[in-house]
């Protein structure tokens, strides 16, 4: 994939480099993953299945992290919560990062005009609060999933147009590239097949540490009540259901959030050890 | 441009670097603000269907949604809704009357206006001031301990919802300790302040880890820069060096950094006011999107990336007249 790059062998003789943020990050994704992803197996529970004669119940041995005030089993709801929060986190990545890869490409590679209009389309969206918007556009387009993907489709691809603008405006200078027009080759075939390999693994970087981003603003749109829409369970929304209860049982709204708080470090942790491999390689 | 700054220019042949720069950090700033501008029209939008429909709701009779329409102005052709707003921004200021409340937009956002803004203001100055002695530490034990735990914060708290921070925050200092009060404000100074402490932290604690990421490499840079070397060797003490020195060389890079971090703040402060029942911005954009006040709602953003554009601009001028260095390339 990466055949025409012009990165040099410069890797030490002593074999691969060793990246544990890489490893840490990537084990404690699959610790969740797995049970997310078996939640329907392994947990004894339905996660809407109420029982109100069981509500607010301490952890014990039948229900691991307690119950809810509904008496719904906690340890069931964060793990299918997992499913949907960390399904939607993925989803609504893709139209951003397409779009922001290729404004930015086009912006760094052409320059001039097309890159003065796309700088200032990422200084307009930037201007405003990133939070405000998501708000005011998740409820604008329709809460729930919907509102979501519309949001971020809008929002979300400013970080990789940025960091890719830059890059590509740096490569445009370089031989490589300068060799590849001479050829002949038309811009489509140079942006495809010469520049995208070689801002890929960049925008992976951006990817992994923007996902934690993405997956605390669709958390705090859950809170807020315009995000994921009960009763598909989510981070969000248990938090906010556990808050009039914080005083006497607090691990209703800890314990949803510090799941968040464990995916966001595994996705930096990935994020930071792919990133210490490019610089590497 | 005066008779004595033409001849000037002409002498020089043409107008000085720095005039050129200003003019362009200016243009930049008046461009994206019209772009801000066309984007708060279109906001409304962005309502899958009728926008006099989704604010009436369902079973709202026709005659209604067509007064609706009305109010809004949605029943001119869309070229003139456009220029029946910019006409409006550019004249009051304004979006249009809150549905709800009936009196204009731009008059509610000022009213809460100040309670945010200090709300900002002191989670800005908490956050510098925390950010400058963490990544100081961090610095001057380079590759300790201490410094690669500095370090792992921006991981963990980039991935913490400001939300959930203040959530905890309460459950240990309002409900457990009782320091401060759950929610809302009372009179007077004291009570201001007091009121707003957490709600500051909280802001403060998110913005904290990211700042003394880039704060850290700027003061490594200073430690090895030639006039901190010179100090050293006329044998002044390191104490008086770090915070003469470096700390005042790195003071401006903070609030540079605060600067573009602006938004951000700002968004995690209209959520935090909402955490904290707090009577500012951000739970008068809660009220108006439960109130369905799309006028309200498009004030609130104008304002917003308005606030953030210009001390943008600010900031970035300032930095600029400063130090030559930051001034962005044509």
């Amino acid at each position: 994939m990466i055949g025409r790059s012009p990165r040099p062998p410069l890797r030490p003789s002593g074999g691969r480099p060793k990246t544990p943020p890489l490893w840490i990050g990537c084990s404690m994704l699959v610790l969740l993953a797995v049970p997310a992803i078996l939640a329907p197996w392994i947990t004894p529970y339905a996660p809407g299945q109420q029982n109100l004669s069981a509500t607010l119940l301490p952890p014990s041995r039948g229900h691991w992290l307690g119950t809810d005030q509904l008496g719904r089993d906690l340890l069931t709801r964060i793990l299918y919560a997992a499913r949907t929060d960390l399904s939607v986190m993925v989803l609504a990545q893709i139209i951003p990062v397409c779009t922001g890869v290729f404004l930015g490409m086009v912006a760094g590679y052409f320059g001039r005009g097309i890159d003065a209009a796309v700088t200032l389309f990422t200084d307009t969206v930037i201007a405003f609060p990133f939070y405000l918007t998501v708000i005011i556009v998740a409820f604008l387009s329709g809460s729930g999933q919907r509102g979501i993907y519309v949001t971020f489709a809008l929002v979300g691809w400013v970080v990789y147009a940025r960091v890719v603008r830059g890059l590509s405006a740096t490569f445009r200078q370089q031989d490589w590239i300068a060799a590849a027009r001479t050829l002949g080759y038309p811009d489509l075939r140079i942006l495809l097949r010469h520049l995208l390999p070689n801002v890929l693994p960049q925008a992976i970087v951006v990817l992994m540490t923007d996902m934690a981003a993405l997956l605390v603003a669709i958390v705090t749109l859950g809170y807020l009540g315009i995000g994921i829409m009960p009763p598909t369970p989510d981070w969000g929304t248990m938090i906010a259901d556990g808050r009039p209860f914080l005083s006497t049982k607090w691990w209703l709204s800890a314990l949803p959030g510090l799941a968040v708080v464990y995916t966001g470090i595994a996705l930096s942790l990935i994020g930071d050890g792919l990133a210490d491999r490019i610089r590497r390689t | 441009m005066t008779k004595e700054s033409k001849r000037r220019a002409a002498r020089k042949g043409g107008p000085s670097p720095i005039f050129i720069w200003l003019r362009r950090s200016l243009a930049r700033t008046i461009a994206v603000v019209a772009a801000v501008v066309v984007a708060v029209f279109f906001l409304i939008r962005l309502v899958p269907g009728d926008a006099a429909k989704m604010i009436l709701g369902e079973y709202a009779t026709d005659s209604d949604i067509q007064a609706m329409r009305t109010r809004l102005g949605l029943d001119f052709p869309p070229r003139d809704q456009f220029l029946r707003f910019l006409l409006q921004v550019l004249t009051s200021g304004d979006t249009g009357k809150s549905l709800v409340y009936g009196v204009s937009a731009r008059e509610l956002i000022f009213r809460r206006a100040p309670l945010t803004l200090l709300l900002v203001g002191l989670a800005a100055v908490l956050a510098i001031v925390a950010a400058l002695f963490l990544a100081l530490l961090a610095a001057t034990h380079k590759d300790g301990p201490l410094d690669h735990m500095i370090r792992v914060l921006p991981a963990i708290s980039l991935s913490m919802p400001v939300f959930w921070i203040g959530l905890l925050l309460i459950l240990v200092f309002s409900v457990k300790l009782r320091i401060f009060p759950v929610g809302g404000v009372k009179e007077g100074l004291g009570g201001l302040l007091h009121g707003l402490a957490l709600p500051a932290i909280t802001v403060a604690l998110s913005q904290v880890p990211s700042l003394v990421r880039s704060l850290r490499v700027q003061i490594l840079e200073v430690l090895d820069s030639d006039f901190v070397v010179t100090l050293r060797a006329a044998g002044l003490p390191s104490r008086r060096i770090l915070f003469r020195h470096v700390l005042r060389s790195s003071a401006i890079p903070a609030v540079m950094l605060l600067g573009v971090n602006l938004a951000y703040l700002m968004g995690g402060t209209m959520v935090i006011e909402q955490v904290f029942g707090l009577k500012g911005i951000g739970t008068l954009l809660f009220a108006a999107i439960s109130n369905r006040d799309l006028p309200l709602i498009q004030g609130i953003a104008l304002y917003c990336a308005l606030a953030v554009v210009l001390v943008g601009l600010l900031t970035d001028v300032g930095a600029g007249l400063l130090d030559p260095r930051t001034r962005a390339k044509p």
